[in-house]
């Protein structure tokens, strides 16, 4: 079976954000950027589960800048045979984006779309339970385990106080979290045999897919800074802290 | 406005989350109806009855509810949704994992993580892992929003709804349950403890998480780590506090031999007090620390236990 993998551009995980002054959004100018950390965990699932011979093919997709094809590229040296990618300057949201990927999902027919659980700079871990409601496939979000077994798929997921399996039915969508696996480095022969894979270009129109949202980003601020407070010399005197000036023992 | 917030269910009885979603929703203004979807969650409906603010609870009781699976829960939502302005849920694994589906069926937006309500179409939210708030604007007809329960005080449970029957039973033959693993505690449970004690990679190995026991019995803490005590094996994933783990915001936080990786920061820096105990005098959570205690974690935690 394929295996689609979807993969996002975002600001480097290591990078101290900085607001701009104008407190219109985030400065993404002259900043390191790089493939979603959970991004990564999906390319890594869908290139072991080729390895272990359970997937034929693993195409990988991105919406966004055509900056986006370096992100494309370093899935494709990781092991992924072929890319997309859907060309947009729009601020594309996740509904626009699950509704592009469901595009690609009804021409590729993949058995299975691997999508990190959320991407780190707008954090809202919606896409891939977009994508499957769109789709009609049933969905495995944040998970930590994935065994194909026919045409099942079990899919082991962490959930607040625990882990929970569930099985679902193939064609579906799973969503990855930290500890699924961890993602290999790109090694140097691949990076450069990466750049004779095939990858194809595409605009959301080509999909007739409209990428405007109805949210729009009024004002992005700093929060509150905390300040460091004092150090004490004992635990008599933390104790004493916290009871008489904190108030909370 | 009319408002509908789906109920978090913790082992079928009715999560402390909810009452935060339903203060999140009063914030909003309008009538207020709790769905309490699931099997065999009578007891979880009358809790949720006795929420303040609350006009109707609507209660979808069958089996193929049970385990909160994504793909019933949100037919359900599409099913109810029509007649609501905004559909409310917290911004748990359950919440997170059902509410984006009823929102890309009606075709609109959703909101994560609301922490803070300007007006009923205005909302802030974290991104970049909390450094930065963005203040957003929905001009969708239905407003899909998944709440983060620490942006909003719980509300009293002095209420009496009503209690509706749901009669929808949707189809799923794409999902089953197979099994659960929860970690068996009797204490607090993260998210919704007044006092968390954590413990970072300083323990050293996780059976020195046991030096935490004692305190937290005295304090009726939960026990948190960071990331790195997680990585390292010590314990469980799902006592992670931090970006990748729990976001906790308790009256009292104690960070023992933590560090204070950004990571872990985002996770716990909205705490009322936060207490620092850690052998190097430059570690970073020292920089938000209220109180900062420099020492040996292996002194000072059973001096601290029997003390208090």
């Amino acid at each position: 079976m394929k295996v689609l993998v979807a993969v996002k551009r975002v600001i480097d995980y290591n990078v101290k954000i900085r607001v701009k002054a104008d407190h219109s959004d985030v400065d993404l100018t002259n900043v390191k950027m790089a493939m979603n950390p959970f991004c990564e965990i999906a390319v890594e699932e869908a290139v072991r589960l080729k390895e272990k011979g359970v997937a034929t093919e693993v195409i990988a997709v991105s919406v966004g800048p055509k900056a986006a094809q370096e992100q494309l590229r370093t899935a494709l040296a990781l092991g992924a045979d072929r890319a997309i990618h859907i060309e947009t300057d729009e601020r594309a949201e996740s509904l626009a984006v699950a509704k592009l990927l469901a595009k690609v999902v009804e021409e590729e027919q993949p058995g299975l779309v691997v999508l990190g659980k959320q991407a780190i700079d707008t954090d809202n871990n919606q896409t891939g339970q977009m994508l499957a409601a769109l789709t009609g496939l049933p969905q495995g979000t944040f998970a930590s385990e994935v065994a194909v077994d026919g045409d099942k798929v079990n899919v082991t997921r962490e959930i607040d106080g625990g882990l929970q399996t569930i099985a679902l039915t193939l064609p579906a969508i799973v969503t990855t979290d930290l500890r699924l696996n961890e993602p290999r480095y790109a090694k140097l022969p691949d990076i450069m045999k990466a750049k004779k894979k095939p990858l194809d270009v595409k605009t959301p129109a080509d999909y007739g897919v409209e990428v405007a949202s109805k949210v729009s980003l009024l004002k992005v601020e700093s929060p509150a800074e905390r300040k460091g407070g004092v150090k004490v010399a004992s635990v008599d005197e933390l104790i004493d802290k916290l009871k008489n000036e904190a108030k909370v023992l | 406005m009319s408002i509908l917030v789906l109920a978090d269910l913790h082992e079928g009885q009715l999560a402390g989350a909810t009452a935060h979603v339903v203060a999140a929703a009063q914030a909003i203004g309008g009538d207020i109806d709790v769905l309490v979807a699931g099997d065999g969650v009578q007891a979880a409906a009358e809790a949720a009855a006795k929420l303040d603010g609350v006009s109707k609870v609507r209660v979808a009781d069958n089996t193929v509810y049970a385990h909160q699976l994504a793909e019933p829960i949100g037919a359900l939502l599409v099913e109810l949704a029509d007649g609501y302005t905004h559909v409310l849920a917290s911004a748990s694994t359950t919440g997170k994992n059902v509410l984006p589906r009823l929102a890309a069926l009606k075709d609109v937006s959703q909101l994560s993580d609301v922490l803070g309500v300007e007006s009923a179409d205005t909302f802030l939210r974290p991104i970049y892992a909390g450094n930065a708030i963005a203040t957003v604007k929905s001009d969708d007809t239905l407003k899909v929003i998944t709440i983060r329960t620490t942006g909003f005080d719980a509300v009293g449970s002095s209420g009496s709804a009503t209690i509706e029957a749901v009669d929808v039973v949707v189809e799923n033959s794409q999902s089953s349950f197979v099994k659960e693993e929860l970690a068996k505690s009797d204490r607090p449970e993260l998210g919704g403890a007044k006092v968390v004690i954590s413990g970072g990679r300083g323990m050293g190995n996780g059976d020195n998480f046991k030096l935490l026991d004692g305190i937290a019995d005295k304090l009726g803490a939960a026990i948190g780590a960071s990331r790195a005590a997680v990585d390292a094996g010590f314990v469980p994933n799902d006592m992670q506090v931090g970006q990748t783990g729990k976001i906790v915001a308790p009256d009292l936080y104690i960070a023992v031999g933590i560090s204070g990786a950004i990571q872990h920061l985002a996770g716990m820096k909205d705490s009322k007090v936060i207490v620092a105990i850690n052998k190097d005098d430059e570690a970073p959570i020292f920089q938000v620390a209220d109180y900062g205690l420099v020492g040996d974690l292996f002194e000072i935690l059973p001096e601290l236990e029997s003390k208090l």
